[in-house]
Parts: structure tokens; sequence; C-alpha cells
């Protein structure tokens, strides 16, 4: 065999929680095995042994390999060692998985998206403590934050975070890459209790049948029951002309999204603060997700050290009928939340209907009045929603029939 | 001598040494246990004969003033951190003791910085025998490799205090940087190029050492006010070319930290503390610099203003955060330890609510009571704590030896101690069975807040009722720890550590708390 060598990961001084590994094959000199790590004198034996437990699974007896490691988590250094295994093709189709770290509930298809947080996949160091931050979903992104020299190496971190990290109750959304590199990721994806997968740069139904039916081709072959929802985000003049067709092109697509960076520079012209340039694209997403029964999704707010102005945009996003705003920083989330609770004198009006509503019930009426006004069923359905909101925001308690607003 | 003959079982469970470098201690016997007898340390007699009519001390070099000090071999030498790890001047005295030819000199900085990495020639060359003050960055390495000739001591800043007023360590010659001094030996820290703020570190130098030296590069006509430092107990006063550089002594501004767990672990020990009930008109807080407990100060400071609360006063570590709420009526006085940006330099300078204070004031524990205990809420750091709450400041969890235990042990005695804490650091859990060493024991540790729950101590009974119904995510320690230990991949592994003992470290009261072994290679 020809000696090969290959290295992935990240070194220097100011790498955190991550690590760089380089192998060698074909020596001939059995193995050798070199860790410089900055937690050896408290992980070193656990490292030097989940190496030797790795190339044993892979029957790899000669080879060189060299971590450097900064205290990254046992996850980041399995899927770097993985991918310098499959770079030099000594791999044979295995994975090596580290387990689950508990029980995962099942995705599901109505749940609040007001907050994303997107987590770059080749920095697993932003993952470990992105579920204390209580965003409604966190993105494993695969797309335009990971370089593509990085892509092989992060499929494998995005994959294994999947298994070993608590995102503590947020929903587990992956954006992969736009077909075909996406179709790759999906391998890696789709059996690890992934709840939803971002499509970018979606502008036809075909792409959305392509992902469709190799996500069924995975489930089909590893016997997977479980739902994993789809979420298109519609980057381009053309896939906004389609936004109807593209929502309504296969039922496990949850919500529609929009970006606007592709958008604006798709139909020539760039984002301004009052945003007049993306008012027609965005009010088609809204449209085009409620005529489907569907939740539409906005853009990301870029300034992240702008929390008034990113209130703001909610504030519109909200107004337009979005029900969710991409966050890139921990800390837009709890802004994006306020910015989508309702306020008082909404969550005042709803719980005058809501009880009007329980009393119509109760007395067997089939039509809610106040007063002389009739009140329309959605209106109902509205109001329940914003009491439910307003409950699970903790601006109301349990009691809030009883209080005079 | 047999080494293990030394040894004893204190209080906190730890076998210490009682005989540092030939001098006896006491080994630590519980809080509040250690009474001591007879009377303080007297600073020799001298007589206004001896020094000009004319006020004017000045000599023309360290050198000279040191060799008129009567500077021998195995003297002490003691410096003050007020300049930070912009410090120009104890390098110079060393280098000077060096050219002198004296050698075994025991240094007694009340803290040493990484800018002191040239001190270590002077240790390595045998003109300085050992370090008691708080080690840090090359100092700290050099000692956890076992380099040191004798053994380092570890001192809070009150216990500095308590060890010079108590003849514990006598100091024959104290060098006092001072961005302001006149001819007669007056100093502060408020004005010249080196401003510093304060000067409250050396104070019981120039009060109880043999010989007092005032550097500077700032000298103003007699007299210079405030005097801090007083000149009827200085010697010499040496003027230089420049004691420190400004830029590394206070800095231009502080900086919030923009980590978002820090940020989180901040607001919620704000809400911890204001839902316990601390939070409220007249209270009091120490406030810190540190990431955490600047986030701390600054969060406290927007929920004082959202629910119009005012405090009586707050222990600094002045900041540019500081003298803002002072000035905005958040609070009615800054008694400030240390000033660390030019706002807070500028406020002790101009505001009179704005008091400067000393380890005696602040600190001492052997003195008739100090300001700590006095606060209703004190946040504080650590490197780990144990499930017992006891925690450590002055190593990491391998062993060497990083931090200085500051007014970290003092500050354990106010009303209630929150240490604000991420779970892990980078892979490194913060919970262990076992602190590797103890620098504070845990019945004065009150609660932890970290990112992923808040641990209240068991023995905080009233805190425990009143969170009660809380939102916030109480849980136990034995819980997080068990969190942190799954995401980092099982319990550390033990450090292996040599025999040889490289520091002691002191309680408030003077007492050995613990010990520090040299790290393997």
């Amino acid at each position: 065999m020809f000696p090969k060598e290959f290295s992935t990961g990240k070194k220097g001084e100011n790498v955190r929680s991550d690590c760089w590994v380089r192998i060698k094959t074909g020596t001939g000199e059995g193995r050798k095995i070199y860790v410089e790590s900055k937690v050896s004198t408290l992980f070193g034996q656990s490292i030097e042994k989940l190496i030797d437990d790795m190339l044993d699974f892979f029957n790899i007896t000669d080879c060189e390999l060299e971590l450097n490691d900064q205290s990254a988590f046992p996850f980041v250094i399995m899927a770097r060692i993985e991918s310098v295994i499959r770079s030099v093709g000594l791999d044979k189709g295995k994975k090596y998985l580290p387990e689950f770290y508990g029980e995962i509930g099942d995705p599901m298809r109505e749940r609040q998206r007001r907050s994303r947080l997107y987590l770059p996949g080749d920095q697993p160091k932003l993952f470990i403590n992105a579920g204390i931050h209580e965003p409604d979903a966190i993105i494993l992104d695969l797309e335009d934050s990971v370089s593509p020299d990085a892509k092989d190496s992060a499929r494998l971190i995005v994959r294994n975070a999947l298994r070993s990290v608590d995102f503590l109750g947020a929903e587990r959304m992956v954006r992969i890459n736009q077909l075909p590199l996406g179709l790759k990721d999906l391998e890696e994806i789709v059996p690890e209790k992934v709840d939803l997968i971002l499509l970018p740069k979606i502008e036809s139904p075909d792409q959305i049948k392509i992902v469709s039916e190799k996500i069924a081709e995975i489930k089909a072959a590893g016997n997977i029951k479980r739902d994993v929802f789809l979420m298109p985000i519609i980057e381009s003049a053309l896939g906004i002309i389609k936004a109807y067709e593209i929502a309504s092109s296969s039922k496990d697509i949850v919500a529609l999204a929009i970006g606007l960076e592709d958008y604006t520079a798709d139909i020539g012209t760039k984002r301004t603060d009052e945003g007049n340039e993306s008012f027609f694209a965005r009010s088609m997403i809204v449209n085009a997700a409620k005529a489907v029964g569907i939740q539409a999704i906005d853009t990301v707010y870029s300034d992240v050290s702008n929390s008034e102005g990113l209130l703001a945009s909610v504030v519109e996003a909200k107004s337009l009928g979005f029900n969710g705003k991409g966050c890139i920083h921990p800390r837009q989330i709890r802004v994006v939340h306020q910015g989508f609770s309702p306020g008082k004198d909404e969550i005042e009006k709803a719980r005058i209907i809501v009880l009007a509503f329980e009393k119509a019930e109760k007395e067997g009426l089939g039509v809610v009045s106040l007063g002389s006004k009739m009140i329309d069923p959605p209106v109902v359905k509205r109001a329940l929603q914003t009491i439910e909101q307003a409950l699970n925001d903790s601006l109301i308690d349990q009691n809030w029939r009883e209080e005079n607003g | 001598m047999d080494e293990k003959d030394k040894f004893i079982r204190n209080a906190a469970g730890r076998e210490v040494l009682i005989e540092i470098n030939r001098e006896e201690h006491f080994p630590y016997k519980g809080v509040g246990k250690h009474i001591p007898e007879g009377n303080k340390a007297a600073p020799k007699i001298n007589s206004c004969s001896q020094f000009p009519d004319s006020g004017d001390k000045r000599v023309e070099s360290i050198k000279e003033a040191l060799k008129r000090s009567g500077l021998c071999d195995g003297m002490t030498i003691s410096t003050h951190h007020h300049l930070r790890n912009g410090d120009y001047v104890a390098n110079m005295v060393f280098d000077a003791v060096a050219e002198l030819g004296i050698k075994n000199v025991r240094w007694f900085p009340s803290a040493s910085f990484p800018i002191h990495a040239p001190i270590i020639k002077h240790l390595e060359s045998g003109v300085i025998h050992h370090i008691e003050g708080s080690m840090n960055g090359p100092l700290g390495d050099f000692a956890s490799n076992g380099k040191m000739k004798g053994i380092g001591i570890l001192r809070s800043h009150g216990g500095r205090y308590q060890a010079i007023q108590d003849g514990e360590v006598h100091i024959d010659i104290a060098v006092i940087s001072a961005p302001a001094a006149d001819p007669f030996g007056n100093a502060n820290g408020v004005r010249g190029k080196a401003a510093c703020g304060l000067l409250g570190f050396a104070l019981a130098d120039s009060q109880y050492a043999d010989k007092t030296i005032i550097v500077t590069d700032n000298i103003e006509p007699f007299p210079c006010i405030p005097w801090q430092i007083q000149g009827n107990n200085v010697d010499h006063v040496v003027e230089v070319e420049s004691i420190g550089d400004p830029e590394k002594i206070v800095s231009g501004t502080t900086k919030l930290t923009k980590s978002p767990d820090r940020l989180l672990i901040a607001e919620l020990a704000v809400q911890f503390a204001l839902e316990a009930g601390i939070v409220k008109d007249g209270f009091s807080f120490q406030a810190g610099a540190g990431g955490t407990s600047l986030a701390f100060t600054i969060f406290l400071g927007d929920i004082m203003r959202e629910n119009n609360i005012k405090a009586r006063f707050i222990r600094g570590g002045s900041t540019t955060y500081l003298t803002s709420m002072l000035e905005e009526g958040l609070t009615d006085y800054i008694l400030d330890g240390q000033t660390f940006d030019l706002d807070g330099v500028r406020s002790m300078r101009d505001n009179p609510n704005h008091q400067n204070t000393s380890p005696f004031t602040s600190y001492n524990y052997h003195g008739k009571g100090n300001f700590a205990s006095m606060l209703d809420v004190v946040v504080l750091g650590a490197t780990e704590v144990d499930l017992n709450f006891n925690a450590n400041v002055v190593t990491h969890s391998d062993g060497k030896l990083l931090h200085g235990i500051g007014g970290w042990q003092n500050c354990l005695f106010g009303k209630t101690v929150i240490l604000p804490l991420p779970l892990f650091r980078n892979r490194i859990p913060v919970i262990v069975d076992k602190v590797t060493t103890i620098t504070g024991p845990g019945e004065l540790i009150d609660v932890i807040v970290t990112e992923r729950g808040i641990a209240i101590n068991p023995s905080r009974t009233d805190l425990i009722k009143k969170l009660s119904g809380s939102k916030l995510p109480l849980r136990t320690l034995e819980e997080l720890k068990a969190e942190a230990e799954k995401i980092c991949g099982g319990a550390p592994e033990k450090p292996q550590l040599m025999d040889k003992v490289i520091a002691a470290i002191k309680w408030v009261d003077g007492t050995v708390i613990d010990i520090v072994r040299q790290i393997k290679y």
C-alpha cells in the first residue's frame, strides 16, 4: 500500500474545544500515536483509549496518528478522527457513533418556531451550551458557515452532535448544503433523530422531490419510522414566484423561510433598514405559507449588538404575519421571543374573547358574541393562541380567567 | 529533618505543613476558632534628628536608598501591586538588590503579575529565596515546577495585613511605588501619569516596616494631598523616570464580557439576589471587575434602576460602571479597594463619596471588625467547588498554582456569598469530589450559580425557603456535577503530584488551610 496522509481540524493557541488530527497510513511500522492535549493531565488516558478503540473498530493496525487537542469534547475528537480515516479510505463504510445522550422526543409538526439559533457546523464549541439560552430551535449549519474544505469533517461533527449534545428541548434542525452535496449530508443526518431539515436556495418543487425521495430511501434502508420535517428557504426571485408551489409540494414541509441576503442580490439591490426592497418577497412567503397552513419564518437580523433594532425588526415581522426569526447569536433569542410575545392589550382582548367563547360553549350556543358583536371563529382561534402564548411566556398565570384586566 | 514529621491534619481535613521556611505556623482550626493573643508588632522608634528638617528625603537611586536602609542578606522586602501588570518598580528593586550582591531575600509583594517574569532570574541566582504573595503567570509556573528555593506563602489581602500587624511577617524594607509624592514622602495614587487610584495595599507596609522607600515619577512640592501614605512613616524618596506603563496599570475602559454563557450566569445570579430579597433599599454589595462579576454589577444596576432601589454602599473594584452608578445616585458611596479604569481614578480623585479603603478597614480579620462582613451580597469566582461548597481559587484542576487569593477569602464573610461559575471550562468540570486546594471553607459559601442550575448551600435554610416556588433552576451540586461529567466525557483523571510542597495557603487568621505540591512535568 502506498502511504497516504490526511489532516483535518483546527490547531493553534486560539482554538477552543476543538482539535486537529493527522493520519498517515502504509508506513509499515505499526500503530504510532502522538497526542498533545491541553487537558492531558485530566483526560490524557481517556483520549488515548478512545484513539485505540477507534483504530481497533476500523481495524487499522498500521498508521501514524497525531492529535493536537485544545480541550475538544469526545464527540468532536471522534468526528475528526473518523473524518481522516474516511479520507484515507480505511473506514470500510463503517460509522463510529457516540451513544445518544438520552431519550430524544419525537418531532412535532405544530410547535413554536419563533427563534432558531444558527450554529456553524464546524464550530462545535458553540454547540454545547446552545440549549441553555432556550431557543425554540437550533440549526446545525453545514451550508454557508462551513468552508468547502471543512464540509466532510463538519458533517461528522454535526452527526455526532445530534447524538451527543443535549439541546435541552430545542427543536433539532440541520441546514444541509445545496443539492447535490446536500444529499450526502442527508445520509449522515437523517438516521440521527433530526427533527427538521432546512433546504437552502430552493426555487422549484423538483428540488423538494429529490430531497424527499432521498430521505424516504434512507428511512427505508434504516427502518426509520420517525418524521423528518422540512423547511425550504427561498432565496431568489424565481423561488419567491414559486413559493406556493414549493410550500405545497410535500406534507413534510412545516414552515417556509426567506433568506434576504441572496434574494436582494438576485433582484439587483441591497438590504436597507426600511426593507422596501423585500416587502413583496416577504409578503409572498407569508401568503404562500399561510395558504398551505404552515409557518412563515423571517430572515436573520445581522447586527448582533443592536437589540433595539432587532426588537423593532421582530415586531415588524410579526405584523407582516411571520411566526419566527433566525438568530445568529444567543443574546438575540430573548429579544426575539419578546417581540413575538403578545402585548398587554392583545392579551386582555384575547382574554375577553376566550371567556365569551367558553361561556358560549358551556351554554351550547353556536355563536360567540361580545355584547351585540358577533365574534368570527378565526378571531376566537387567534385569541386562544394568544392566551396559550401568554401562558407559555409567563405573561399570565394559570388563574388568568380570574384576573381583572 | 524528616519532612513528614511536620505535617499535621487541620480542621479542613488537609495534611498541612506547620513549619514553613523554618518558621512555625498554626494549622487551620475552623472559621473563627483561632483567637490570637498578645500585642501587635510595633515599628521602631525614630527621631526627627535623624531626618532633614527641610523635609526633603530624596536620594538619587533605588540602590542608594536600599543601601541606606541597611539591606542585608536574608531580609524581607515588600512591594505593592496597585500598578498591576504595568509595574516597573519591583523589577528595578530586585535588579538593584542583585547588583548589591545580596542573597536570600524574601520578596513580600501584595501580588505579583506576569510583568514580574524577570524576577525569575533572581530566584534562580539565589538573590530571592522565596516569594510570599500571589504568584501569577510565569512565577506561578516556576513555583509549580518546584524551582523556588523556599516555600511560597499565599495570603488574602486581609491576611497580608494581619500577618504584618501580628508580627508574623516582619518587613525590613518596604518599597512603595507612588504615582504622586512629595519630598517628605506623602504619597497617593490619584495623580500622575501612572495614576492607579489608591495605595491601600501598601498601608501596612508603611506602618510596620523598619524602613520605607517611596519610588515616584511624579514629585510634587510638599504637601502632596491626600496622603494615603504618610511621609512621617517614610525614610527615603526616590525619583525615577517611570514607575509603570499606564496602559497596563488601569485600562482606558472596562469592557463587558461578550460570552453569552457568562452573561446568562450573571443574569441568573442577579435574579437570585432579587428573589432572595437581598436587593432592597440601603443594601450593599461587593463589585468585581472580572468577566462575570462585572456583568453581575451591570445587570444589578439595571434591576435597581427598574425597581427604584438604591444601595447604601458598594465595595469595589471600581470601574466606569460603578462610578456611573454613584453619579446616577444608585448608591451613596463607593468604598474602593482598587481602581480598574481611568474613570475609577477620576471619580476617586474628584468625588468625596468615592472613598479609598485599605485591607485594614475592609479585610483585616485581627481587628475590631471589618467592612467585608457587613456586605449584603458578594459575588466571587473560583476554579473549583466541591460537593460541600468548599472552593479553590489558587490552583487549577491540574494542580498548577495560577492565581492569588486577593480579597476572596475576606469577602466570604459577606452575608450572602454567591459564586457564579461556568459548570465546565472548556472540557474541565468545575464541581469536583475534592478541590485540589481548599482556599475557602464551604460553610461560608452560600450559592453556586451556573448556566445549568443554581445550588443553595443546605445550611442556608432561609434562602431555600425564600426561593421555594421560584422559576429559577434550583438543583443540587450532585446533580450539576453529574451533568458536567456527562458532557465532558466522564470524571477527570487525578493529576499526579510530587511530594515536594511548593506553597502554603493561609486562612484569614494566619492559620494554614492547605498546601500546594509540585506538579509532574
